[in-house]
């Protein structure tokens, strides 16, 4: 964020605004967008498909190649303020034709707004989308963890790298539709894969700031991290 | 008098001053007797069997009864390996670690059906049952095992101390894992052991 960060309480940034709506009378689908729907169909015609509205939340769909632009209009502009990423997860559907959905969940503490952003990613070999890092840091392990399970690459993320699996997982993508249940390997293979991994080789040199007890660290270690590896296979 | 076994196995009596300031008794029986009331566990827990060990360990069932209120979090100080709940692929390198580290003599109890057989979760992440990466003395059945259970399970592996050999090297016999693969157990039985059943067979390896 370029502005200077200012104190606001929460739910006051519009003086007149309703109460929060209460969950016992809100219907299941339609009802009033979100205010920022509206006013990014007017920013970015283009990029907004859809909206849809679903037990008082708002969802948009954008697409994919807009993704960066918009959320970072979502956390700057005065309007909106989305200063919490809550969640970044994907959907893939049964349907071999549905594309694979890319979902954010933005929430504005100031105007007490939820939103739900959609991005609709065709089913290719290379899954890619932008990484939204850059704006909210919390997309870090949200994007990994993304990665792990959909395999989906978020590009400009600075360390795309399984989360929840080991590094030296090979199995593929287990929330994929295509994986089966059990993995694609045997028991014995699948547990002998495990144990050959090295729990301790998961960081990389910048990540521990060992830098100053290099001298004092095991005889394996220094030469894992002279080497530049940091997986232990 | 002396110090010696009452018929059930588990008891001694000892009356000092009806004897002349020393007991005579069986070295095994000695020695077993002081292992199976002074099992230090260390808790491996990671799930809610955790939970019920809690509850076991607690004053309402206290393990303190049988010596092993002391829970050993370093597993070079520890008798007993009570894995608890279950356990990911990624945990099963941490777990043999673990077992590796414990010194002779060491026990292991497999609480809960997640630990020994995977239990509901026959999928991608969970080894199904810990007795494929290290040996195992008892296995406590239940999702989650009631504490009564566990102490059933304790109490058993007590028995087993107290029945073991000094004569019988076999027992402190640490099983080394096969260089190569790193499994002590042959593929083929860990893939039997592995195989689906109860509900689970209806679901198929193959992807639809």
């Amino acid at each position: 964020m370029t502005e200077k960060f200012d104190v606001v309480r929460a739910g006051s940034a519009v003086p007149d605004s309703a109460p929060p709506v209460s969950p016992r009378n809100v219907q299941h689908r339609g009802g009033e967008p979100n205010a920022t729907a509206r006013a990014i169909v007017e920013r970015f015609p283009g990029a907004v498909s859809r909206t849809e509205v679903v037990w008082g939340e708002t969802t948009i769909f954008i697409s994919p190649e807009s993704v960066l632009e918009v959320m970072q209009w979502l956390h700057d502009d005065p309007a909106q303020r989305y200063d919490f990423l809550s969640d970044v997860t994907a959907v893939e559907y049964r349907d071999l034709d549905q594309p694979i959905e890319v979902v954010w969940h933005l929430r504005s503490l100031p105007f007490r707004r939820f939103l739900r952003v959609k991005a609709q990613l065709p089913k290719r070999p290379a899954l890619e989308i932008a990484s939204v890092w850059s704006i909210w840091k919390s997309a870090d392990w949200m994007e990994r963890e993304c990665y792990d399970m959909f395999g989906i690459r978020f590009i400009g993320h600075p360390d795309l790298r399984r989360i929840l699996m080991w590094e030296q997982y090979k199995e593929g993508f287990p929330l994929r539709k295509d994986f089966p249940l059990r993995g694609r390997f045997s028991r014995s293979e699948q547990l002998r894969q495990a144990l050959a991994q090295n729990p301790e080789a998961k960081y990389s040199m910048e990540e521990l700031t060992i830098a100053d007890a290099f001298e004092d660290l095991p005889d394996d270690m220094r030469r894992r991290i002279n080497s530049g590896a940091r997986t232990g296979e | 008098m002396g110090l010696a076994a009452r018929p059930d196995g588990r008891t001694v009596s000892y009356e000092p001053q009806s004897s002349e300031g020393w007991v005579a008794t069986r070295l095994d029986f000695l020695v077993n007797w002081g292992r199976a009331n002074s099992l230090w566990p260390m808790p491996f827990g990671t799930a809610c069997c955790a939970i019920e060990f809690m509850a076991t360990a607690a004053s309402r069932f206290d393990l303190a009864r049988f010596g092993m209120e002391r829970m050993s979090f370093s597993p070079r100080q520890a008798d007993v390996l009570i894995c608890a709940g279950r356990v990911p692929f990624k945990l099963a390198p941490i777990i043999r670690r673990i077992w590796q580290q414990m010194p002779q003599p060491k026990w292991c109890i497999s609480m809960g059906a997640c630990a020994s057989s995977g239990g509901m979760f026959d999928n991608y992440a969970v080894v199904q049952g810990i007795d494929t990466i290290i040996p195992v003395d008892v296995y406590v059945p239940g999702c989650p095992p009631r504490p009564e259970g566990l102490i059933y399970g304790i109490r058993m592996l007590q028995e087993k101390v107290l029945n073991e050999r000094r004569m019988d090297n076999r027992l402190r016999d640490e099983i080394n894992p096969d260089p190569a693969s790193q499994l002590y157990i042959p593929p083929s039985v860990i893939d039997e052991l592995g195989e689906p059943f109860g509900n689970s067979v209806h679901q198929t390896r193959q992807a639809p």
